[in-house]
């Protein structure tokens, strides 16, 4: 190994007195932090190679060891933080773009933490969702202008066809987790997780793993521009298709999965070479205009005789409003936002924390030029990048939104510690890998009960929520923000968010 | 089963061929065919379609396995991730032939656009081939990842090169063999050009003997050069640019 300048990030102490020995930690550390010696009988730990996962502190049993911060530190500095000085050693040893993982962890404002929820009290009774019902049932889908209903004998018929629609049994699905970011295992729990509770999953841009095709009527299968593992079954066999243009964790940048990550099945599913990486342009090739991307709509509607809706996934940029106007006239039934702090399998830093805008703003810009020119019933508009809780949800829904992606919330679900270092490929939990012994820590039964498990809170909880507001469906919460309220939000955000001061 | 395309729409055209295949069709003959976008499209398994006229953009777009002749001109984007099957065109295409193709073949007997066989890939037994009887734009083969493209530069007029510039910038996988002179400044970083053999003739003999009985020419005549082969220096152009 290279010598670093670079600190420690973390300080991993064993207690002594505690530890048995039994080098669970050594075989739980892919990064090697822990080492045995046979002949002293010790285990020994090199700090420096420890990346925070908490892998070995959760799995050692006389609980001997304690991760945290590396105390030693720079010179207090303002503008020369350790992480600023740690970044320039890096790149001055390797020469390299800095890369991570997950979601951008920069000190942005987090509007949802600003924005405060209504309740009913006295004049508008609130509802109980233990005893009285409540629908959380989510079309997504284009919605006809208006509806023509016959009269024939006394009976009504709908005249209006209608475009195809997601039945979502709460308006919460897992965002694109490509099959090659994320291990098989995880895949299959995201997969199944979905097709029990009622929701979808979304392939990412990997393919669709053969095993994975029995989930597919609760999978959105996705056409990216690599176009890996992009054929007609796997169209067809989707619940729907989704274009994805752009990625709220990397906007304007393609990706790279690493030749070391495609293996055998990946391969197989991204139907590439094993070892070669696969290179997915910034661009798609065939789409250089809003003309050329509805020409990829109906390329891919016409391809699956208009049954399954289109979605075309965005990050969220500067002009998105205008964007996503763009794309309704193209035909887009769906529209996908993903925001500032969505997550990726890898990115490189500067991106990552740099670009883009966050997905509060999105939601509310997105939605109201729509209303504006008279088209947000055409597409549905699903929001992502850094949901971690019901009331995230609910107050996406109340700015706008009709459904919201989960990506780091799943993950987290299924063990993820956002430790940001699944770009290594060698995640501890099981989670960001292909290598098979890391692979097989993670178990999809229990991963996938602890997805429901989830998804079950979430869904109280919003009832809940929506109880309390005494509102008993979904629908009636959707761009209704007269339900919010801001705290300590400048007038400019208030404005754009469309929301009104606390107090007011 | 012939069609008469004039005043149809795509999607009434396209429906139509569908309706036909599924009642158990396999061979379509359209006529006056002008613009029509996304005829053959996700189609699959053994059809034949002859088309007169001029096909609309994404022609062959998902197709997986049918045999398309057009006996005129082509507009842009054919053979989008075509996965199996042949296109034939008897005039020119346009840009963005063969995006993502990763099957089956593409013969034209004239010329060729911009951005044409960009990240064409292989797999196992899949490798898709694209002969292109004129010459083609910028950006041939960009981001190739596999497959073979071949340029014969039949019939240029004087003076125009055989291909643009930036020829595969970015390819990672595949061949090209491009018949006539492409200069240093005219190719990618990632690629390098060799002087061909015979392993190379014996790899583009049956698809060029293909492309000479199809269009009546003389397949040793096609295989005589000065060829040019370009390769990539690296299945993984882009694995040292980042700090690990």
């Amino acid at each position: 190994m290279r010598f670093s300048y670079a600190l420690p990030e973390f300080l991993v102490e064993r207690d002594l007195e505690r530890c048995i020995r039994c080098k669970v930690c050594v075989r739980q550390c892919a990064f090697e932090a822990h080492c045995y010696d046979e002949e002293t009988d010790t285990v020994s730990v090199d700090s420096s190679k420890c990346v925070g996962c908490l892998r070995c502190v959760t799995m050692c049993p006389t609980s001997a060891l304690i991760v945290r911060q590396n105390p030693t530190s720079f010179k207090e500095n303002a503008s020369w933080t350790g992480r600023a000085i740690k970044d320039i050693f890096k790149q001055a040893e390797t020469g390299g773009v800095l890369l991570t993982g997950m979601g951008n962890d920069r000190p942005y404002p987090i509007y949802w933490d600003h924005i405060l929820l209504n309740a009913s009290q006295v004049t508008n009774p609130s509802i109980d969702p233990l005893r009285e019902p409540m629908e959380l049932k989510t079309y997504l889908g284009s919605k006809p202008d208006r509806l023509d209903i016959k009269k024939e004998n006394g009976k009504l018929t709908l005249k209006t066809r209608l475009a195809p629609q997601l039945e979502l049994r709460m308006p919460v699905m897992f965002s694109a987790l490509s099959y090659g970011a994320i291990s098989l295992n995880a895949s299959k729990a995201l997969a199944s997780a979905a097709k029990e509770f009622g929701t979808y999953c979304n392939t990412g841009e990997g393919g669709l793993h053969r095993d994975l095709f029995q989930y597919a009527d609760r999978t959105i299968v996705q056409c990216a521009s690599g176009r890996f593992g992009v054929y007609r079954d796997y169209l067809q066999a989707g619940a729907a298709i989704e274009i994805k243009i752009g990625q709220g964790a990397k906007p304007g940048i393609g990706g790279h999965l690493p030749g070391e990550k495609v293996s055998e099945e990946v391969s197989k599913t991204r139907m590439i070479p094993v070892g070669t990486d696969a290179l997915s342009p910034a661009p798609h090739h065939d789409i250089y205009s809003i003309e050329d991307l509805r020409q990829l709509i109906y390329a891919l509607k016409e391809a699956t005789r208009y049954e399954k809706p289109v979605s075309v996934k965005i990050a969220a940029v500067h002009n998105a409003a205008a964007i996503a106007s763009g794309m309704v006239r193209a035909g887009a039934d769906i529209i996908a936002l993903d925001g500032l702090r969505g997550s990726t399998g890898a990115a490189p830093t500067r991106i990552r924390n740099n670009v883009g805008i966050p997905i509060e703003l999105a939601i509310a810009s997105v939605d109201r030029r729509l209303r504006e020119e008279g088209i947000r019933q055409r597409a549905s508009l699903v929001a992502a990048g850094g949901f971690r809780n019901s009331a995230d949800v609910v107050k996406a829904i109340a700015l706008g939104a009709d459904a919201v992606y989960i990506g780091t919330s799943a993950l987290v679900a299924m063990g993820c510690h956002v430790c940001q270092i699944c770009y290594t490929g060698k995640c501890n939990w099981g989670i960001a890998t292909q290598d098979p012994y890391l692979e097989k820590r993670l178990n999809p039964e229990i991963a996938k009960e602890r997805l429901l498990n989830l998804l079950r809170a979430w869904e109280h909880e919003i009832k809940e929520m929506l109880g309390g507001m005494g509102i008993n469906a979904i629908e009636s919460l959707r761009g209704n923000r007269l339900h919010l309220r801001g705290v300590g939000l400048s007038d400019t955000d208030l404005d754009i968010l469309g929301i009104l001061p606390a107090g007011r | 089963m012939r069609i008469d395309a004039r005043g149809l729409h795509y999607r009434a055209l396209n429906e139509k061929i569908n309706q036909f295949i599924l009642k158990g069709e396999r061979t379509f003959h359209l006529s006056h065919v002008n613009g029509q976008r996304f005829i053959g499209d996700g189609l699959k398994g053994k059809i034949k379609i002859t088309i007169d006229g001029v096909p609309g953009n994404d022609l062959a777009a998902f197709m997986d396995g049918p045999r398309i002749r057009v006996k005129g001109n082509a507009q842009d984007g054919v053979a989008n991730t075509m996965n199996e099957g042949e296109v034939v065109i008897d005039g020119n295409a346009g840009d963005v032939l063969g995006f993502a193709m990763r099957g089956g073949r593409v013969f034209v007997r004239g010329s060729v656009g911009y951005r044409v066989g960009i990240h064409m890939k292989s797999y196992k037994e899949k490798v898709p081939v694209m002969v292109v009887g004129g010459g083609a734009r910028d950006f041939l083969g960009e981001y190739q990842a596999g497959g073979i493209i071949i340029v014969l530069g039949l019939g240029l007029p004087r003076g125009e090169p055989i291909a643009g510039y930036m020829v595969g910038t970015g390819m990672h996988g595949g061949v090209m063999y491009i018949r006539g002179k492409v200069e240093d400044w005219q190719i990618g970083k990632e690629v390098k050009i060799f002087e061909i053999d015979d392993s190379d003739r014996k790899v583009m003999r049956p698809h060029l003997k293909d492309f000479a009985r199809t269009f009546k020419l003389n397949v040793e005549d096609l295989l005589k050069g000065p060829y040019l082969k370009m390769v990539p220096f690296s299945k993984r152009p882009y694995g040292r640019i980042y700090a690990y």
